[in-house]
């Protein structure tokens, strides 16, 4: 503990010789630890956000050089059918795919706490899917929802049930993407799990003396008790559904029965744009069409909107983090 | 946190006691336990029925039959010789392995220098940290395509390896919330026996931060093998670039027309990850819990 305090003290009392020489130590022990990352994010991260705000000023297509033409790709954008058709789709899954995750993780999660023998089978069938790459993930649904003679489709046979179309039907792709969400829900259900199992268990006992049933102590107790852990899997999913990517596409190329990832433009966000989500409007727009400088314009919405989630995020784990430990830093 | 317990004076008169329980309780066992049980079966039936297809016979893969007549475990042979799956598998292997390797490298004395140093400015570098994690590859990838394809690079997999040696935000993250949990006494003892803070990261915090480690070496190997947006930004258009994931994508109608290799090679793209998890179950869990709890 003296070194640290020394270390943060060193600031406010007169620097003695050995101090100072132990503080340039320091800075540059610093330096060297963090000069990889800072390059990293420098090169990576702070010169492309920068480059992409100037490049959605320009008409840009990789080839010729870029032309500036002010707010066009912003006023364009305002017009474009295709852009709101996007944000659309983007918005359902962030509201869909937000509360079907935290509520279905939540309940999977309720259930394991409270069992006594299998524990480690069950928590390992359910959260194994997670792992699963999206792209396997995806092809694993689009079999067993596929209309003629999917697993799922003779299982509503057998009750009767007309089976959608599922990814061929626009109204029901969304749906089946959220299905696969729900599927690889493991992580954010582990770590309910730990949060459910961190209530003390007194308290549990103190209201079973006092008559409350197992649904009124997960109300009252388990619920309000593990809140942080609640807000962070609903900011958690929002971003996860504002990046969703990868299951619209391949579902989307999949239900074509395109082969080619590369291929035609017309198979993203198929059936008839219900899956084109906003990162992949701006893929198409930018690595298919490339037209860089509409695609930047884009990415310079997204950063904002992605901005202001992270933002909240950041807030609440510096709130929790200073009710935790009162501990250093967020 | 709060709890709202129901006043003690007033369901004082429920006799929890009283009451013969042990019948109910037996209930209550068989119907969390039922209810777990389905729950298992769900998340499980997924793949049940993948491997059912998988093993079918070419002609039963066209039907929709959910139960093979005969067990053809060849499949997962033959669909090597169907499509170049060595080549994307080595493919997969060298991104993930090398952007493992990168991390580890750059992330550790990063995370070092920020749960473990005091330094002006860290605050905000741990929130710049943040910001990088959750920010959306395609909100940076227009420039960053630009300048690999200025760069000749755009074609080959090393633009996704590449900033793994100089900064991956997540890892980095997480590592600085694991070694947060290392008491500072043993680093300030280190420093006290005159250890460099260079030799109290390597004899003091990384062994003592091994599981931590291994979850952050375990996460990016997934993710890198698992990422899709990344080799279809660089490689799609350069075949024998691919990654097993962006041939996956295409498999179904490219390769073959029948569902059981498509299937097979679906289990054999999700088997590392199964693999990993059996033999670093509680490293997962605990990286896992990571990510959120300990904010």
């Amino acid at each position: 503990m003296t070194a640290t305090l020394e270390r943060v003290d060193v600031r406010r009392t007169a620097p003695a010789k050995g101090r100072s020489r132990a503080r340039a130590r320091n800075r540059f022990t610093v330096l060297a630890f963090m000069a990889p990352a800072i390059i990293g994010f420098v090169l990576f991260f702070g010169y492309p956000l920068i480059a992409t705000v100037i490049f959605s000023f320009t008409k840009y297509d990789l080839i010729n050089p870029p032309e500036f033409i002010g707010l066009g790709n912003y006023t364009f954008m305002w017009g474009d059918k295709l852009f709101w058709t996007s944000i659309e789709n983007t918005l359902w899954f962030v509201v869909v795919v937000t509360i079907a995750r935290t509520v279905f993780a939540l309940g999977v999660a309720s259930v394991i706490a409270r069992l006594k023998s299998g524990v480690g089978l069950i928590r390992t069938l359910c959260y194994l899917p997670s792992l699963a790459p999206p792209v396997a993930a995806t092809l694993v649904f689009f079999m067993v929802l596929r209309p003629n003679g999917g697993p799922l489709n003779k299982v509503l046979d057998f009750f009767g049930v007309d089976s959608p179309l599922w990814f061929s039907d626009p109204s029901w792709a969304k749906p089946g993407v959220t299905a696969i969400m729900m599927w690889v829900c493991g992580d954010l259900m582990i770590i309910m799990l730990a949060a459910i199992l961190d209530v003390p268990q007194e308290q549990y006992e103190a209201a079973e003396l006092d008559g409350a049933g197992p649904i009124r102590r997960w109300w009252h107790i388990t619920l309000p008790t593990i809140s942080p852990v609640l807000l962070f899997g609903i900011v958690n999913s929002i971003i996860l559904a504002l990046q969703l990517f990868t299951q619209a596409i391949v579902a989307g190329s999949a239900a074509t029965g395109s082969a080619d990832p590369t291929g035609s433009t017309k198979n993203l966000g198929y059936p008839q744009n219900s899956l084109l989500t906003f990162p992949t409007f701006l893929y198409q727009t930018g690595f298919r069409y490339f037209d860089m400088g509409y695609a930047a314009a884009m990415a310079t919405v997204l950063f904002v909107i992605s901005f202001a989630v992270t933002i909240v995020l950041v807030n609440k784990m510096r709130k929790s983090s200073h009710a935790e430990e009162g501990g250093p830093g967020a | 946190m709060t709890t709202t317990l129901p006043n003690p004076v007033v369901v004082a008169r429920e006799e929890s006691h009283a009451k013969p329980r042990s019948p109910r309780q037996i209930l209550d066992w068989v119907a969390i336990h039922s209810i777990g049980l389905a729950m298992g079966l769900i998340f499980a039936a997924p793949v049940v029925f993948v491997l059912l297809t998988a093993v079918m016979s070419d002609d039963q893969a066209f039907t929709a039959d959910l139960w093979p007549r005969e067990w053809h475990w060849e499949n997962f042979i033959e669909v090597f010789e169907k499509a170049p799956l060595v080549r994307y598998l080595f493919n997969s292997m060298l991104y993930s392995l090398l952007a493992t390797l990168g991390m580890l490298l750059s992330s550790i004395p990063a995370a070092y220098a920020l749960a473990k140093l005091k330094w002006r400015g860290q605050n905000v570098v741990f929130l710049l940290v943040i910001g990088a994690m959750m920010l959306p590859p395609q909100v940076v990838a227009v420039p960053l395509y630009d300048t690999w394809s200025s760069l000749g690079l755009t074609g080959t997999l090393w633009p996704l390896i590449v900033p793994y040696f100089l900064f991956d935000a997540f890892s980095i993250f997480l590592l600085r919330q694991f070694m947060l949990t290392i008491p500072q006494s043993y680093v300030d003892a280190a420093r006290v026996d005159g250890c460099t803070e260079f030799q109290a990261l390597i004899r003091i915090i990384v062994p003592m931060a091994r599981p931590g480690i291994a979850a952050t070496a375990l996460f990016c190997f997934l993710f890198t093998w698992n990422d899709y947006f990344g080799p279809l930004l660089y490689t799609s258009e350069v075949k024998d670039q691919w990654t097993l994931s962006l041939a996956l994508a295409s498999f179904k109608g490219m390769h073959f027309v029948q569902w059981n290799s498509a299937m097979a090679v679906t289990l054999l793209a999700m088997l590392p990850a199964v693999v990993l998890f059996v033999f670093a179950q509680r490293s997962f869990v605990k990286g896992i819990t990571f990510t959120g709890v300990k904010g």
